[in-house]
């Protein structure tokens, strides 16, 4: 490529000046986009007094486990962890099978009303009820305030299928063909052939519903408030927030005042459930980035 | 007919598969539609839909006639534009300086770091931007550093910045990840053009202009075009919970003039109606852009 060219020629002055200046908004970029996060673990890090007297930049400066002691230690956010990991892991299991499931069928070129059933689904992505009437099914269906209203809503996304469909639609036929004419029924062929084949693109769309489920808030903010048993990391993140921006300063609703010490302020507790709240994804984003960039390229052109 | 009987029965596993996925469609994306007409009565949840009275566009002339719904209106198309706007701009400059790196180590660790923020769920990085532009916070801090203010600029707390806060939570959210599509835009460009560029003499920045720009122009086009038409569906926390107070004039978008007249007022057929008004112009946004970009020779979006 242009690299290629490039090193056989002498660098002239205005290439490394260029080169200069390009590393340095580089280098920029890169302190804009970590140093808040790295910012928050620092002060999650430090003596909530001390966070308080301000300057706390890369490091704690007196160095504190009390935040992160408290936030465990609070039956609530007990509670929300585990409600946001069990309906993540719910949502990531059932969205894969359900968008796989109707890719497949999609895919099927000899499926009778195969062009009135894919607009079936396209339409939902481009009409939606709205906030009040979803709101009054939710309702209806009994899902207020109930477990299953982190992940039966959710279920079909026509998105992921569009994108599970135009990959399973370049795997070659000669695949399934084979497998037919041997007596194996469509099932199988899902199941056995298809399926196994589809592994990069699972893997990608797994990944979009497991993010999408763990950052989720609004459901529970509308549907399932005012059930302290179903909150989420997220909600709770939001309460937080949403309180310490209505007062001008820190101040947590849930943590009540006797808890609110020496030893913890509301800013050391959000600076703690930031990252309790962002850990998972941190941990496993730098690895499955390729497939987050797969996905999303063959999203934009096939979607 | 019965070639095609015979071949429906063959078939008979695929629709096992398929039908209770259509149920379910139909129960959460469909039927809820009906709800619709609670926008044309004066709804009461006692009566039920049978039992409203019916008010015909009672509800959207006054929606038409609210100076609050007006300012709603504003507030998010200025932000969605702004956004649009920006994060456009800024995601190509980036994807340009990117493929100017020489450091391929460098590079990555510089696009993984971009990404980061577009995984943070929207509440996470609705604090940090809050962190960030607080009094004490690290942009105030850059600023009295360098000497551009004498005293820390209250970004939070003022009319005026509001609209730029929020653009800047986008632009700080999604700009490394907007940027993949057009880094792969410009790996798709045949390198022989640069080669030619650079025969004819052409310097690092005209090469950008003339050959790296018109090369990804199309998939500029194509998603500025799919962007607009979802420019009603801006992002919802920024707006909610920093636009608080003082702010609501600026801050107040459709989703949250829904929300407040739907759950805290409790005026159900006025928040369907303003629903409902945003969901047909988001169509007709989204088709025309469509049927546009087809016009203009672009690769259809749907």
């Amino acid at each position: 490529m242009a690299v290629a060219v490039k090193r056989h020629r002498k660098l002239k002055p205005g290439d490394v000046i260029f080169r200069l200046v390009n590393g340095l908004i580089m280098l920029a970029t890169i302190v804009v986009m970590i140093y808040p996060f790295w910012n928050t673990i620092a002060i999650s890090f430090n003596d909530a007094q001390d966070t308080l007297r301000g300057g706390i930049t890369l490091f704690p400066r007196v160095f504190s486990t009390y935040s992160y002691e408290t936030v465990f230690k609070n039956d609530l956010m007990l509670t929300a962890a585990i409600n946001s990991v069990v309906r993540t892991l719910l949502s990531t299991v059932l969205g894969v099978a359900v968008s796989a499931l109707i890719a497949y069928v999609l895919s099927r070129r000899e499926l009778i009303g195969r062009r009135f059933i894919t607009a079936y689904f396209l339409v939902t992505m481009y009409i939606s009820a709205g906030l009040i009437p979803t709101y009054f099914l939710i309702k209806d269906l009994h899902l207020l305030n109930n477990f299953l209203v982190y992940v039966i809503p959710g279920l079909v996304s026509v998105f992921n299928v569009i994108v599970v469909k135009s990959f399973m639609q370049e795997l070659p036929d000669s695949l399934t063909e084979a497998a037919m004419v041997d007596g194996a029924g469509y099932f199988r062929c899902f199941w056995q052939i298809v399926l196994p084949c589809c592994k990069p693109v699972l893997a990608t769309v797994a990944l979009w519903c497991a993010v999408g489920a763990w950052n989720q808030w609004f459901d529970t903010f509308l549907y399932a408030s005012s059930k302290e048993s179903l909150t989420t990391l997220q909600y709770e993140m939001m309460k937080l927030l949403s309180s310490s921006m209505q007062t001008g300063r820190d101040e947590s609703s849930i943590f009540g005042s006797d808890q609110v010490t020496n030893t913890v302020t509301p800013a050391s507790i959000r600076a703690a459930v930031t990252i309790v709240a962002s850990v998972p994804i941190l941990v496993v984003y730098p690895f499955l980035q390729k497939y987050f960039v797969k996905g999303v390229t063959l999203g934009a052109v096939k979607g | 007919m019965k070639d095609k009987l015979k071949r429906l029965a063959g078939q008979k596993v695929l629709y096992f598969m398929i039908v209770p996925c259509m149920i379910y469609t139909f129960i959460f994306s469909y039927y809820p539609l009906s709800g619709w007409i609670m926008a044309f009565q004066k709804y009461r949840p006692a009566k039920g839909y049978a039992g409203s009275e019916f008010v015909g566009f009672d509800q959207f002339i006054f929606l038409f006639t609210d100076s609050e719904f007006w300012k709603a209106m504003r507030n998010t198309l200025a932000m969605s534009l702004m956004n649009l706007f920006f994060g456009t701009v800024l995601a190509i400059i980036f994807a340009l300086l990117l493929n100017e790196l020489r450091m391929q180590g460098f590079k990555k660790f510089t696009q993984t770091a971009s990404y980061l923020p577009h995984f943070l769920s929207w509440i996470i990085v609705t604090s940090l931007v809050a962190d960030m532009l607080a009094s004490d916070g690290m942009v105030n801090q850059l600023l009295m550093g360098i000497g551009l203010t004498k005293s820390p600029i209250l970004f939070l707390g003022d009319e005026k910045y509001f609209w730029w806060v929020a653009t800047f939570a986008n632009v700080w959210k999604e700009t490394g990840w907007n940027s993949i599509i057009y880094i792969a835009a410009i790996t798709g460009i045949d390198p022989t053009m640069y080669e030619a560029a650079e025969l004819d003499g052409a310097g690092r920045f005209k090469k950008m202009w003339h050959v790296t720009i018109p090369g990804i122009k199309s998939t500029i086009v194509v998603l500025l075009i799919m962007n607009l038409g979802w420019v009603l569906n801006t992002s919802f926390e920024v707006p909610y919970l920093l636009g608080t107070g003082m702010l609501q004039d600026v801050s107040q978008t459709i989703d949250i003039f829904v929300l407040k007249y739907g759950m805290s007022i409790g005026n159900y057929s006025l928040a369907t109606a303003a629903g409902i008004f945003k969901s047909v112009i988001s169509l007709i946004l989204v088709f025309g852009t469509n049927a546009f970009a087809n016009r203009l020779g672009e690769s259809s979006l749907m």
